[in-house]
């Protein structure tokens, strides 16, 4: 009886498994073995035509990377930017952008800074190409991210730069007020 | 001719009637048993993986986010197994000599993918959907596991049809705000009913009986 148990109990029925593809699963059709084919060169998808340069490349029509951003800046953007930053960057750049995150402690090469001078010149969209065509040592990020949360971390990247480098002068003036007043207290 | 049973017998024939019962019922609980138990569902066990790619050392010790490798699991109904280019993007310089490592770099170089065996693993007739869970502030931890405890992958709950159902009656016992998704070993800050229930409102969570309807998982 417990052996019928364990035998019916056990089975898998023709059901579970049925003869379609799921993402994931294997076919033997194709040679490569995988039922999700890559896109055959020189297709464009629809949706997928990629023409705005500024956007899809960081670079104007001149082939110079552009300073600004594709979208208007908002606090959700930059939150967004933050989001993913912390997933996808912090692991080398660590968390402030100082390039001393837990892979290169392991032995990755060491990124510089964002916080020099050259970095906190360059144009926003040179900080859209690292991430989409890497740079150096670095991989690119093009099939992990996509184009707008990849111009989303760029906004929080130049908020960090931003942070690192703040003067008094650059706090309004009745938070300036408050601020001396309570630490003259 | 002499009597064949004893008189006794009479005793021993009114307790079998009785005893068939109980064995019947045994029967239908070793069976009830034996369908929930870790053996049947497979849950706990660790899986032979071409390559020992071990969870507890990139989540446990080196912090990754889930989703710098399984990056479609907040968009799509499936959570992605990281291609080969994700892991070249720290094993180009980090262990790059390391035999162990030898089939990322074969499939790296000829292009070929690597073969992953596959853990969890739901009837085709289920219809699941990562994306909302995750959108509505269910962790991963939740039906995962301790995922970075994990030197190899296993499954850690059962995957039948109650363990579903249980959640989908009372989801507020597991809701989380959404910056701690991914967090594993996640404790929350205050009353966890209290919170679930913010959360159901805010993220206009389903009454139960859609959620436990049959359409909404077999369609
Ligand atoms: C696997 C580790 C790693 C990760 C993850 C990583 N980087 Fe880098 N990054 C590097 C290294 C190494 C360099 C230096 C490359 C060199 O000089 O060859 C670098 C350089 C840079 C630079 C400077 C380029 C220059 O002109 O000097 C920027 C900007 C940058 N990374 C942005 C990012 C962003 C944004 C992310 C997240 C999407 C990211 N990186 C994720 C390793 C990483
Ligand atoms: C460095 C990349 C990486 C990170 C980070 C990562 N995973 Fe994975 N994950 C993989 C790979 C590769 C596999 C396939 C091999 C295996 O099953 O162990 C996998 C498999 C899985 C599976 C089982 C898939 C199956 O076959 O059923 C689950 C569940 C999972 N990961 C959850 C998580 C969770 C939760 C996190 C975050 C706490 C996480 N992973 C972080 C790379 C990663
Ligand atoms: C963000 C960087 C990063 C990514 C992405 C990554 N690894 Fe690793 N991996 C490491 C580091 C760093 C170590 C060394 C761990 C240590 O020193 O504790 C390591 C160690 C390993 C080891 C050695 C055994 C062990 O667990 O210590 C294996 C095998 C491995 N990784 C496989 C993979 C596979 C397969 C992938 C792709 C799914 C991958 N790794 C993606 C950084 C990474
Ligand atoms: C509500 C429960 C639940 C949550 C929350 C959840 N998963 Fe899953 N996961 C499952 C189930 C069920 C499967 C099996 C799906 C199947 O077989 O079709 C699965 C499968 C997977 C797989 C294998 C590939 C696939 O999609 O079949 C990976 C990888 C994975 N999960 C990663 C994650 C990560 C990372 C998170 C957190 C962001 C997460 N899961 C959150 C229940 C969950
Ligand atoms: C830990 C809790 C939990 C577990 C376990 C769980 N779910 Fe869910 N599920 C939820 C929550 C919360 C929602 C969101 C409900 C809403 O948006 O109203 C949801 C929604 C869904 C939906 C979408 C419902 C719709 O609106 O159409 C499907 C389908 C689903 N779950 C299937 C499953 C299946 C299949 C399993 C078991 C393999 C499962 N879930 C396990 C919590 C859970
Ligand atoms: C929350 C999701 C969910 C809902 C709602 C749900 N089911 Fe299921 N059902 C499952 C899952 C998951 C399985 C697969 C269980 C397994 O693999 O052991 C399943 C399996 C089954 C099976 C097959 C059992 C077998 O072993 O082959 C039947 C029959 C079934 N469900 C009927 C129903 C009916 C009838 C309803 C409505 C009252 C219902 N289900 C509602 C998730 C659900």
């Amino acid at each position: 009886m417990l052996l019928v148990a364990a035998a019916t109990a056990a089975c898998r029925q023709d059901m579970h498994d049925q003869p379609k593809y799921i993402p994931l699963r294997p076919t033997d059709f194709f040679a490569d073995g995988r039922s999700a084919r890559p896109l055959i060169e020189g297709t464009v998808a629809r949706g997928h035509l990629d023409d705005d340069a500024a956007y899809y490349t960081g670079k104007g029509p001149d082939g110079k990377f552009t300073p600004e951003f594709p979208f208007p800046v908002t606090k959700e953007v930059v939150e967004r930017g933050q989001d993913r930053f912390n997933i996808y960057c912090t692991p080398c750049h660590d968390s402030l952008g100082t390039g001393n995150g837990r892979i290169v402690r392991r032995g990755f090469r060491h990124p510089p800074s964002y916080h020099i001078d050259r970095l906190r010149q360059v144009p926003a969209g040179y900080l859209y190409d690292v991430i989409t065509n890497g740079f150096g040592a670095m991989p690119d990020y093009s099939a992990q991210i996509q184009p707008v949360d990849r111009w989303a971390i760029v906004t929080y990247i130049r908020a960090l730069q931003l942070s690192q480098n703040a003067s008094i002068n650059d706090i309004p003036a009745d938070a300036k007020a408050r601020l001396s007043q309570e630490g003259g207290q | 001719m002499a009597q064949i049973f004893p008189k006794s017998a009479n005793a021993i024939a009114r307790m079998s009637v009785y005893g068939a019962i109980f064995v019947l019922i045994f029967v239908g609980w070793a069976f009830d048993a034996l369908n929930r138990s870790a053996y049947n569902t497979r849950a706990f066990m660790a899986r032979e993986q071409p390559i020992p790619f071990s969870h507890a050392h990139h989540v446990g010790g080196l912090g990754l986010d889930c989703r710098y490798c399984h990056t479609s699991v907040e968009s799509s109904s499936f959570a992605n197994v990281p291609p080969t280019k994700t892991c070249m993007n720290c094993h180009s310089q980090i262990w790059s000599t390391s035999p162990m490592l030898e089939p990322v770099r074969a499939s790296f170089r000829t292009g070929q993918s690597i073969r992953w065996t596959r853990v969890h693993d739901l009837p085709d007739f289920v219809y699941f959907n990562h994306s909302i869970h995750v959108a509505k502030g269910v962790g991963c931890e939740s039906c995962h596991g301790r995922v970075d405890k994990m030197p190899l992958m296993w499954q850690h709950a059962s995957l039948q049809m109650d363990w579903c159902l249980d959640c989908h009656r009372n989801p507020e016992k597991v809701l989380r705000p959404q910056a701690f998704i991914t967090t594993m070993g996640y404790q929350p800050a205050g009353d966890q009913e209290e919170i679930g229930r913010r959360l159901m409102s805010e993220n206009h969570i389903q009454d139960a009986r859609v959620l436990t309807s049959c359409s909404t998982c077999h369609r």
